[in-house]
């Protein structure tokens, strides 16, 4: 049994360290670290001189732009930009669709799409939750009825994240209402210009419009569109699911953040002459929030070593979905608390670029409440840990 | 033993019970947050007129009871229905301070108009550094002939942009931590030499940074004997602290029938999420979490009203914050939970009450410092 990086790893670890010294542009690395807010252009420019390097997709198969990396070197790259605070390429072009449309899609449709997406030319949001198909997606509704060399979609989408930015859509939508509902489901690729979309913005708790609902009012989509085979939908996205399970644990992130806190902590009042490291019960619960995310690290390990000898991530990878996001939900409370009167003020304008004024209270907590309010979604979204425990109980305990 | 309301509180309940039911539902909230001082002044004319500010104030100073029941009562109802009117900065915790400190003339000309709902107060105690530590005191005050000119800053202080009245505490004497030499000192917030930067909580509320760049007092402005406002200052926080605790049980309460009736009526897989065992087990557990909630904060309001020391009121109040911070987590976090995304919006009204129970927790002392009072109590 064996965890070390051998030397080639090693020397594969410090050349990613180069390259994220000389190539993250400074002004973004300011914006993540003083959480200032982000812009699009500031995602499209970093993919861009990830894509120039070769890098800005580790996981495609190497035909298409991907890296060729081993899992272990996949892995030393995800931490190392995740604890540089480099973003990751925004994952519905990157990570969604793209695989979809390379492992299932035409010659056409790889030409067509998958370069655009690579060097972030093209924008994709995805269509999948409904209004009444939450946990329960495959019973959603949206249809697409052939008609001619197109097909027609009505239907509403929601939690539609960045649909105000995206190009295009990959949507799931109903294709025959007689059958079982996973065998009624296709899989369309759908641009955002096409008469007949509207994209309506929901407001989070944070106060920012972060995610939508795009309504789909006879909107003909041409035939060629559709991915694959009609009503094999689901089998696409459900393939593409069990692949997508890297960085869903968010380890390099949260280990960021917790190293941040604790040096935040080490500095903060404790209102009795010390800080708070100095107070047990705080500094416990860093700890232990501390060691469950090596525990997380080495189960997400764990995943990629099965993974490099060519088995599949199972449903096991259920776990990190759950305790990933838990873990992170927890921290943005120690943020909180460490925050104290100072997590309460909400002062908008103080993340947005260009900001030169005072801060109420330090920097690097005063978006803490805003934070903890909006994670709340990461054990709703992705498939609920509710349901991620549905999966460990059936495909693993058997239940 | 008699857990049961006396039929003045009923009558009290059901007063702001009714003003909620027919007069504050979310949407009119929302336009409330809206206004100019982020509430409306026809509702706080309204609390005059009905008595309510009149609560935490004794008989002898023209008040109803100024009992911390008849406060649990009252505070409650306000938080079932998220009221944001600054009930507990104006009347609570500045009229108690005022109450408990202030000389006969200071209570005559202060007192009567929060009860008329003509004064506006806020109470700036808190510093950058001093947590939830009331004895950590920076801000000073030196005195200067018949006056005593104060220096300092104190940072969220609720309805600061809206109180006419700043109850500032600052210090005449001793070092930063030392529990002698607090001294409180009410301030015209037009005062020369007092600026503030005013700003929204995450909970809607309005508050702000409170700069004092040598703002000058008359010492007949002081509140209470000169250094030894601290004991003072607790009493009136410990009456505070139950109160919106109570506040936080009332808003759970309200937190859990929304849940309930979600579950009830949203389908997924073909069935109500509310036949699912495992999520029945989870609302159970948050009814549990309610019902010890409002027990302990009974518990801690007769105590207040009791004969008890300082170190016994002071026992009861952190288990009461301890317990409701504890409830206030699970709570909060399983209602959005089982409500999925939508309670994550800001169109829900369950995120808001996400939000305010979460404000009441970081509120006069987290749970952990609280257990930590107990303990040092115990």
């Amino acid at each position: 049994m064996n965890a070390d990086f051998t030397a080639e790893e090693l020397e594969f670890q410090k050349d990613v360290k180069a390259f994220l010294e000389a190539e993250f542009p400074s002004d973004i690395k300011h914006k993540v670290d003083n959480g200032i807010a982000l812009e699009k252009d500031d995602y499209v420019r970093w993919q861009k001189i990830l894509h120039k390097k070769g890098w800005a997709a580790p996981n495609w198969p190497v035909e298409y732009g991907g890296t060729g990396w081993t899992p272990t070197q996949k892995y030393i790259f995800a931490m190392e930009m995740g604890l540089y605070g480099a973003m990751e390429p925004v994952a519905f072009g990157m990570k969604m669709v793209a695989p979809v449309i390379y492992s299932f899609g035409n010659e056409e449709q790889k030409q067509r799409f998958l370069p655009d997406i690579l060097a972030s030319n093209v924008w994709w949001c995805q269509g999948y939750s409904e209004p009444n198909a939450g946990s329960d997606l495959a019973s959603l509704k949206t249809t697409a009825v052939r008609d001619g060399d197109h097909y027609v979609v009505n239907g509403t989408k929601t939690w539609t994240t960045l649909g105000q930015h995206a190009d295009w859509i990959f949507c799931l939508v109903r294709t025959d209402s007689t059958v079982k509902k996973q065998e009624g489901i296709s899989f369309l690729l759908i641009d955002m210009k096409t008469p007949g979309i509207t994209v309506s913005p929901i407001v989070l708790l944070d106060g920012e419009p972060e995610v939508n609902e795009v309504y789909f009012d006879n909107v003909r989509v041409p035939a060629e569109n559709l991915i694959g085979e009609e009503n094999k939908g689901w089998t696409y996205a459900k393939v593409l699911l069990t692949h997508e399970r890297t960085n869903i644990a968010q380890v390099p992130n949260s280990k960021l953040r917790l190293r941040r806190l604790r040096k935040i902590a080490g500095e903060t009042a404790d209102g009795f002459g010390g800080t708070l490291l100095d107070d047990p019960v705080f500094a416990g619960k860093l700890a232990e929030v501390e060691i469950q995310i090596t525990a997380l690290e080495f189960a997400e390990l764990r995943t990629l070593a099965a993974v490099s000898v060519g088995k599949a991530p199972g449903p096991e990878s259920s776990i990190l979905k759950v305790v990933g996001t838990e873990a992170s939900q927890f921290i943005d409370e120690l943020y909180m608390e460490v925050a104290a009167y100072h997590s309460m003020p909400h002062v908008k304008d103080q993340f947005t670029e260009g900001f030169d004024g005072e801060h109420v209270g330090l920097g690097s907590l005063a978006a803490s409440a805003d934070k903890y309010f909006n994670h709340r979604k990461k054990s709703i979204y992705g498939g609920s840990n509710e349901v991620q425990k549905n999966i460990i109980s059936k495909a693993v305990l058997g239940l | 033993m008699d857990f049961s309301y006396s039929e003045e509180q009923q009558m009290l309940q059901d007063s702001v019970q009714k003003f909620v039911a027919s007069q504050y539902d979310f949407e009119t909230r929302c336009a409330v947050l809206e206004k100019a001082g982020g509430f409306d002044k026809a509702n706080w004319e309204l609390f005059a007129e009905l008595g309510w500010l009149t609560v935490p104030f004794k008989e002898e100073d023209g008040g109803f009871s100024g009992s911390a029941v008849d406060l649990m009562v009252v505070m409650e109802e306000f938080g079932k229905g998220l009221v944001v009117e600054p009930f507990l900065a104006t009347a609570v915790l500045s009229g108690g301070l005022v109450a408990a400190l202030g000389s006969d003339e200071q209570k005559g000309e202060v007192l009567a108009a929060i009860m008329e709902g003509k004064l506006q107060l806020a109470t700036a105690f808190a510093e950058a550094d001093s947590r939830y530590n009331l004895a950590s005191v920076a801000t000073t005050a030196a005195k200067s002939g018949d006056n005593y000119v104060l220096n300092g800053d104190k940072v969220v202080v609720l309805n600061a942009p809206n109180a006419q009245q700043l109850i500032v505490t600052a210090r005449t004497s001793g070092e930063k931590l030392d529990r002698d030499g607090i001294s409180a000192f009410l301030v015209d917030s037009q005062s020369e030499g007092v600026s503030m930067r005013s700003y929204v909580t995450v909970d809607g509320q309005q508050a702000a940074e409170v700069h004092l760049q040598d703002v000058s007092v008359a010492a007949s402005n002081r509140l209470g004997a000169e250094g030894q406002v601290l004991p003072v200052l607790e009493d009136v926080m410990n009456q505070a602290t139950v109160a919106i605790c109570s506040e936080a049980v009332g808003a759970m309460d309200s937190l859990l029938a929304k849940t309930v009736e979600y579950a009830k009526t949203r389908k997924q897989f073909g069935v109500p999420i509310g036949t699912f065992q495992a999520l029945q087990h989870r609302m159970a557990e948050m009814f549990i979490d309610c019902q010890l909630a409002r027990s302990i904060v009974i518990m801690a309001a007769m105590k207040l009203d009791n004969d008890e020391s300082a170190d016994e009121k002071a026992k009861a109040v952190s288990a009461a914050k301890s317990q409701v911070g504890r409830a206030i987590r699970k709570v909060g976090q399983e209602a959005v939970q089982i409500h999925g995304g939508i309670a994550v919006t800001d169109e829900l009204d369950v995120g808001h009450y996400f939000k305010r129970v979460t404000a009441i927790e970081h509120q006069f002392g987290t749970t952990d410092y609280h257990t930590r009072r107990y303990a040092s109590l115990a």
